[in-house]
């Protein structure tokens, strides 16, 4: 049963709360039980036809040549859709913020670069004849040699995946091919510690697996509109790409969405809705499109894979002295949101530990496996596998107790952070204790009483002297603006935040950075201050 | 290609519609009477959100040939509500929360009712083993077993 | 072009539409055929059904049992005289499963399925065909082999030994997920005793071959020997040979091939 712990932090929380700890009921609940929610799919439309892909069979290839001449006879085919039919056949999803370059066709025109890659589209009465002419279709193929492996992908002569990044990393700010934290000295640290631990972790890509499967019905509407019912997690964000990739005003499409029958990350990448509109443009009919368990299974999205690399240096008495951190983010055959996904990798970074020396790099990769998008914490998830497995083997190394160990090594309020952030409203050390207790978990009388509030600051606050990289610096970026770059001051919409975070005391000794101080909120990257 | 004629009983009231050779009962049931409570999920019987009772056996829509169901009564959630009044078990559902996103809870209902309608006051077992072929991916069966449970107690009022 | 459906009152009927036009598929329970409809398998233009009485019916009086193809396993686990394939008919899929799939469309679903043949094969099973020559009783293991050439062949009933007592027949479906969930490995044994010692003995596993197997060597290991600690670590080490795993999402051919003999020992020590 949930147990709220309101002892904790009592003095700092504004406690006169109505809702929290009381059952509400789900607006949507009824819906439900009486099966009257209504989901993409539950809209029957008259003369409504069927869209199908006809999907890459290789992992990398040149297509040369798409034969379509008995599927364009085959019964029932109202339309075959190429990629020189949709109107801009290169995105990418977050371009819609100025990140990131194009670098996805809707449908593949000269190259495929995963298997299951959508090449054509055919829309026909049934999705029966559908299937059909799918099987009436002959693509040619010239494979290419294909990488699968983050670090193959990276080796000099690894087969370029996707030419508008030919290194095979995102390119951040036009310039740099990877995240970067650097914070004191690590390989001095590493050099004096009396212990020194490297080991190597992977996650596998993460299907989300929702029971309903992506999907879209687009139909024309009055005034040349069209009314699109949609699965996905991120309504207007699917409105702006099919306004992108279609070429029209967004205000074209009336998009109908909200109930999703089980999204966990899977349904953000505008998937379905671009080619079920682009249908219903060219038949005048109403156009669904959606995805087969397979098709899910096998071509919708994962959680992206990550390899991650940790040195770390430990004292005797258990302090972490350095940390560093190789990391690499399988973004699949496209960007998607994984260039996101390696941000918060770093953003990570070192954990939630205070530790003095931090070195990191985290690479997003392509390589010829299906493009990862988001799912639950998707870039920390791994990074916090490999990090707690890291720690229980340091505690192991050192012979201490592996929950007091994660307090000694706690943040506490009032540090600094390896980003040059002074961590507050910290409370691990209060986790820990908890679920220590919970779990009858014998903990030393010195660890049940630290506290987050107390031994934080003062030397911990300081930002040590950091070494510069002695590879020559990138030469300085280009006038991209992004979302990490300083955004013109103009219409930065703040939140309302009740109540207004106090000001942070300065940090001593700030670094010559961007000035930072306005908080700006944005639906992919969530508040961030800058 | 001609189609072909099909009478069934659906939630106690006789219908008649032309079915294509081929066509599955949930394809049947949403695109031909407009029944959407049952849902597509996989149309392979790995999810069991298609599920509807057929002559009262619990059976995946899905994969049921449409015209094997001639002269047969079908059940859906559609049928489940005893006039304004929710089924105890719609009752139990919503007030033990046992539904997130609410697109298994159909087929959930369903198999909670072929489960009582023959033994009303099942084992916990008994209902983990009633609802294993039916899959919620947001991770809810715990209310979805007690919420069953509740209902075989008469711990719900309709 | 929609598939046609051929409905026949007699098995005989149904037999002949299935051999005589090779897009033709025989439906029973429908969690196959159905299947590969849905997922937009064009290869299938005939679905063929049969009405036949004598598909469903079960004769379980005698030392060897007989079930009709048509048989589901809701109807297995209802029959109190068929209590000893009670475990491999509870694996399969959840109560709609059961109350659909059948005991002759089991023969022909692929691994991670397939596990009710796991148990007919240990039981010495044999399959009765009817083809576009007539009809005919093959053994299980012939059929199996021949399994991608028996789709145009129509399965009546099948046919295996009643266990002489519970202990003699032992099965254990190892999956990632309870209760249901497709096979990681799937092991049946049959140990029937005379004098003490293990006479014709048969051992059937699931998902370590592109069929269900005899885990011949392990089955020689044990013959003529009585059930005790050193006859059962032969035959565990034994159990690998012969067979040729495949990788799938539930499990790698490495991890079938390391956990099949430690089940094997399980299952012969009588371990849970």
């Amino acid at each position: 049963m949930l147990e709220l712990r309101k002892d904790i932090f009592a003095d700092e929380r504004d406690d006169n709360l109505k809702e929290i700890g009381k059952g509400t009921q789900r607006q949507d609940m009824l819906g439900h039980v009486t099966g009257t929610s209504s989901y993409f799919n539950d809209h029957k439309l008259q003369g409504m036809l069927h869209l199908k892909v006809v999907r890459s069979t290789q992992a990398h290839a040149r297509i040369r040549r798409i034969d379509t001449t008995d599927a364009e006879r085959s019964a029932g085919v109202r339309r075959i859709i190429r990629g020189t039919d949709v109107p801009v056949n290169l995105n990418t999803l977050l371009s819609l913020i100025n990140f990131g370059k194009d670098d996805e066709p809707s449908l593949a025109v000269d190259k495929v670069r995963y298997k299951g890659e959508p090449i054509l589209a055919i829309v026909a009465d049934s999705e029966h004849e559908a299937f059909e002419a799918i099987a009436k279709v002959k693509v040619d193929y010239e494979p290419l040699p294909a990488v699968f492996d983050v670090e193959d992908a990276l080796k000099s002569g690894a087969p370029v995946v996707n030419e508008t990044y030919p290194k095979n990393t995102f390119i951040y700010h036009d310039v740099y091919d990877h995240q970067r934290l650097r914070f004191g000295d690590a390989d001095a640290a590493l050099a004096s510690a009396d212990h020194v631990l490297e080991q190597r972790y992977q996650m596998s890509p993460i299907e989300h697996a929702p029971t309903e499967t992506n999907g879209a019905i687009a139909a024309p509407d009055t005034n040349g509109r069209y009314v699109v019912y949609t699965s996905t997690q991120a309504l207007f964000f699917s409105v702006d790409t099919c306004a992108k990739i279609l070429d029209v005003p967004s205000n074209t499409f009336h998009f109908i969405g909200g109930t999703v029958g089980g999204g966990f990350g899977g349904k953000v990448d505008t998937l379905t809705e671009p080619l079920a509109i682009l249908g219903a443009m060219l038949t005048g009919r109403p156009v669904r499109y959606v995805f087969g368990r397979e098709e899910e299974m096998q071509y919708g999205p994962p959680r992206g894979a990550e390899r991650i690399y940790i040195k770390d240096g430990v004292m005797r008495d258990g302090r972490v002295v350095a940390r560093k951190i190789r990391a690499y983010f399988d973004s699949g055959a496209y960007t998607r949101l994984s260039s996101y996904a390696a941000v918060k990798c770093a953003a990570h970074l070192p954990g939630p530990y205070t530790i003095p020396n931090v070195y990191g790099d985290v690479y997003c990769v392509f390589t010829n496996r299906t493009p990862a998008t988001a799912m639950r914490g998707f870039g920390v998830t791994a990074m916090d596998f490999a990090i707690e497995c890291q720690m229980d083997k340091l505690a192991n190394l050192v012979g201490m107790d592996p929950m007091e160990f994660r307090i000694l090594n706690a943040y506490r309020d009032g540090d600094m952070k390896a980003h040059r952030r002074e961590a507050k409203n910290t409370a691990l050390i209060e986790c820990v204790q908890v679920a220590a207790e919970k779990a009858k978990w014998p903990i030393r009388d010195e660890f049940r009483r630290a506290s987050s509030r107390k031994d934080g600051g003062g030397s911990r606050a300081a930002i040590p002297p950091t070494p510069t990289d002695s590879r020559a610096r990138p030469a300085a970026p280009a006038q991209q603006r992004t979302s990490y770059d300083r955004a013109p001051v103009t219409a930065t919409r703040e939140p309302p935040r009740d109540p207004p975070p106090p000001a942070p005391p300065p940090p001593p000794p700030r670094p010559a950075a961007p000035s930072h101080g306005a908080t700006r909120f944005s639906s992919v990257f969530g508040t961030r201050r800058r | 290609m001609a189609k072909i004629p099909l009478q069934f009983r659906h939630n106690g009231r006789d219908v008649a519609i032309f079915v294509d050779g081929g066509t599955n009962l949930l394809v049947a049931l949403r695109e031909l009477i407009g029944d959407m409570t049952p849902k597509f999920g996989c149309g392979q019987g790995g999810c069991g959100t298609c599920s509807v009772l057929i002559d009262g056996e619990l059976h995946l829509s899905c994969l049921t040939l449409a015209e094997t169901v001639a002269g047969r009564s079908i059940e859906t959630l559609d049928g489940m509500k005893q006039g304004p009044n929710l089924h105890p078990l719609q009752r139990a559902f919503a007030d033990n929360f046992a539904a997130q996103c609410g697109y298994c809870t159909p087929g959930m209902l369903m198999a909670a009712k072929a489960l009582l309608d023959r033994n009303p006051s099942p084992s916990r077992d008994e209902v983990v083993e009633a609802i294993s072929g039916n899959i919620c991916r947001c991770t809810g069966y715990e209310p979805i077993i007690n919420a069953i449970l509740a209902a075989a107690g008469g711990r719900v009022s309709a | 072009m929609a598939v046609t459906v051929k409905t026949f009152v007699s098995a005989s009927e149904a037999a002949g539409a299935l051999s005589s036009d090779r897009t033709a598929r025989y439906l029973g329970g429908g969690t196959l055929v159905m299947r590969a409809l849905n997922e937009g398998d064009v290869s299938i233009s005939i679905v063929v059904r049969a009405q036949d009485q004598a598909l469903t019916r079960i004769d379980a009086s005698g030392p060897r049992i007989t079930l009709g193809a048509g048989v589901t396993f809701a109807r297995v686990l209802a029959e109190r005289d068929l209590a000893f394939l009670h475990a491999p008919a509870r694996s399969i899929g959840g109560p709609a499963v059961r109350n659909m799939g059948t005991v002759g469309g089991n023969l022909f679903a692929l691994s991670p399925y397939g596990d009710f043949t796991v148990a007919l094969l240990a039981l010495d099973a044999t399959v009765a065909v009817q083809g576009g020559f007539g009809a005919r009783d093959i053994p299980i293991e012939e059929f199996l082999q021949a399994r991608e050439r028996q789709t145009g062949t129509l399965v009546l009933s099948v046919s295996c030994t009643r266990p002489a007592n519970t202990e003699s027949f032992r099965y254990r479906k190892i999956a990632r997920i309870k209760p249901k969930g497709g096979s990681v490995i799937t092991l049946a044994a049959h140990l029937p005793l005379s004098g003490g010692r293990i006479a014709g003995a048969r051992i059937a596993l699931g998902s370590m071959a592109p069929t269900q197997i005899r885990a011949r060597a392990a089955e020689r290991a044990l013959e003529g020997r009585s059930l005790d600690a050193a006859t059962i670590a032969a035959a565990a080490s034994a159990a690998t040979e012969g067979t040729s795993p495949s990788d799938n999402a539930l499990g790698s051919a490495w991890y079938r091939r390391e956990i099949v003999g430690v089940h094997l020992r399980r299952l012969l020590s009588g371990q849970e």
